[in-house]
């Protein structure tokens, strides 16, 4: 069987970043000299070509701050050439007016801007960093200049109790999306998982709220609720599957199948310097080990359900980290043998306590 | 519904690669077919639903599209897809 075409490329322009969010989807390696080593402008372009040609419609230019490439307005320029639909994903603290103005000449399409919470106190100690007020002042920059704008929040214990408030700031903000991110356990949340479980009541307080605002709000406000795997008993189809719907390329070039793929001991990973993407996305060792339903073990084999081709095994980074075993059943199913791993994951720790994203070598026993 | 236009950042594609019409919006891909692509090139926030109707009855040999364009105008503005320039 032929493998399926991408829709979405997932740029990691840098991981470089103003903010120090405990629950940052990158690596906790972003220190590491490989990662340093960051495309140049025509590698890109280049990618973005390739990507295109390979069937992808949408381009997140994310990080670490995208912002702190000198040449985006180049990138934006070299999406829109490729056809390109792109998205910058920001925190916002460098969208000023006139990089903002450039970004939009340049045809960038749509701009994501991170809240960490909706009070500026607390949204300035989760981020690390003192960036509120540049936020709001960006979301309101991103609506002057007729950006369709998409106000993105990672929900946990230390924000969710806040629900209502981070719903009628983004409605304030003339958002037209508010993605409600359910913090997901990767990279930099892994260490401070304890910290950031919500509890259950917290979390059917959330949907209901969302579910309200949805009724009285209409289609004006798209709000996305991602949800919180570890309360669920049934895994997601992670990333819509492996090397199915999505690639991600890191800011040194190396292309993952998801965000955390790098946690997967004994896949090689190749890189855009190296190798056109058609090839990395067809054929390579990364990309096909985990495709389709082939590689599955028991109890995925003979799902109960026959929900192999639903949530295809769920994530196969949870599964690693949660059993050792990457070609596992996700642990988040009823089915795993080691569900009880996730029951047990559900109990937060009473201190709270961040372990902020760091560029410097992390302290022995983080993880 | 008076003056319908897409989404704010809404962009009418052609995937060559899939061979089909889609409409890209934030984060998402909308498959089109064809008559909806005729609908939605005409949702400039100029015409009205009228001059739409209008258009297409003309492109389609007098038949009588009302209904039909106005449906789905109305199942894209529930969507989020399209708006109202006269709103």
């Amino acid at each position: 069987m032929p493998a399926p075409r991408p829709l979405t490329l997932i740029a990691e322009l840098s991981y470089r970043c103003p903010l120090r969010c405990p629950y940052c989807s990158n690596p906790l390696e972003i220190g590491a000299a490989a990662y340093r080593d960051e495309l140049a402008t025509e590698d890109w372009s280049r990618a973005f070509r390739q990507a295109a040609e390979l069937g992808v419609l949408q381009l997140a230019l994310t990080g670490g701050e995208p912002m702190l490439r000198r040449d985006l307005p180049q990138l934006c320029a070299a999406a829109r050439d490729a056809g390109l639909y792109s998205s910058l994903i920001t925190a916002g603290t460098l969208f000023d007016e006139a990089r903002a103005a450039e970004l939009k000449r340049a045809g960038l399409d749509h701009v994501q801007i991170s809240i960490q919470s909706p009070d500026p106190a607390d949204n300035d100690r989760i981020a690390g960093n003192r960036s509120f007020e540049k936020k709001i002042a960006a979301a309101k920059l991103a609506k002057r200049l007729d950006f369709p704008l998409t106000i993105n929040c990672v929900l946990h214990r230390q924000n969710l109790d806040r629900i209502d408030q981070i719903l009628q700031l983004a409605l304030e903000l003339g958002a037209q999306r508010l993605e409600l991110a359910n913090t997901q356990y990767y990279g930099w949340a892994v260490p401070n998982q304890a910290a950031l479980m919500p509890t259950r009541a917290q979390l059917e307080y959330g949907e209901a709220a969302v579910q309200r605002f949805r009724e009285r709000v209409g289609p004006a406000l798209d709000v996305l609720w991602v949800l919180p795997d570890y309360y669920e008993d049934l895994p997601k189809p992670c990333m819509g599957g492996w090397a199915r719907t999505a690639l991600v390329v890191a800011p040194n070039g190396d292309v993952f199948p998801c965000q955390a793929a790098s946690t997967i001991p004994g896949l090689t990973f190749d890189n855009v310097r190296a190798h056109p993407l058609e090839w990395i996305w067809n054929e390579s060792e990364a990309f096909t080990r985990f495709r389709g339903t082939d590689w599955m073990q028991e109890p995925c084999r003979t799902c109960p359900l026959g929900r192999q081709e639903q949530d295809f095994g769920g994530c196969r980074c949870q599964a690693m980290r949660l059993t050792g075993d990457a070609a596992a059943t996700d642990p988040v199913c009823r089915f795993s043998p080691e569900h009880h791993r996730v029951l047990k994951a559900r109990e937060a720790a009473p201190d709270g306590e961040f372990v902020y994203r760091t560029m410097r070598p992390i302290a022995d026993g983080v993880r | 519904m008076t003056r319908p236009r897409l989404v704010t950042g809404a962009r009418l594609h052609f995937d060559a690669v899939r061979s089909e019409h889609v409409l890209l919006v934030p984060e998402g891909i909308v498959r089109l077919n064809p008559t909806a692509v005729a609908v939605l090139e005409l949702c400039d926030g100029e015409r009205d639903m009228d001059a739409i109707v209008g258009a297409l009855s003309e492109r389609y040999a007098g038949a009588d599209v009302s209904d039909d364009v106005r449906g789905m105008v109305d199942a894209m503005r529930d969507k989020g897809l399209v708006v109202d320039a006269g709103a």
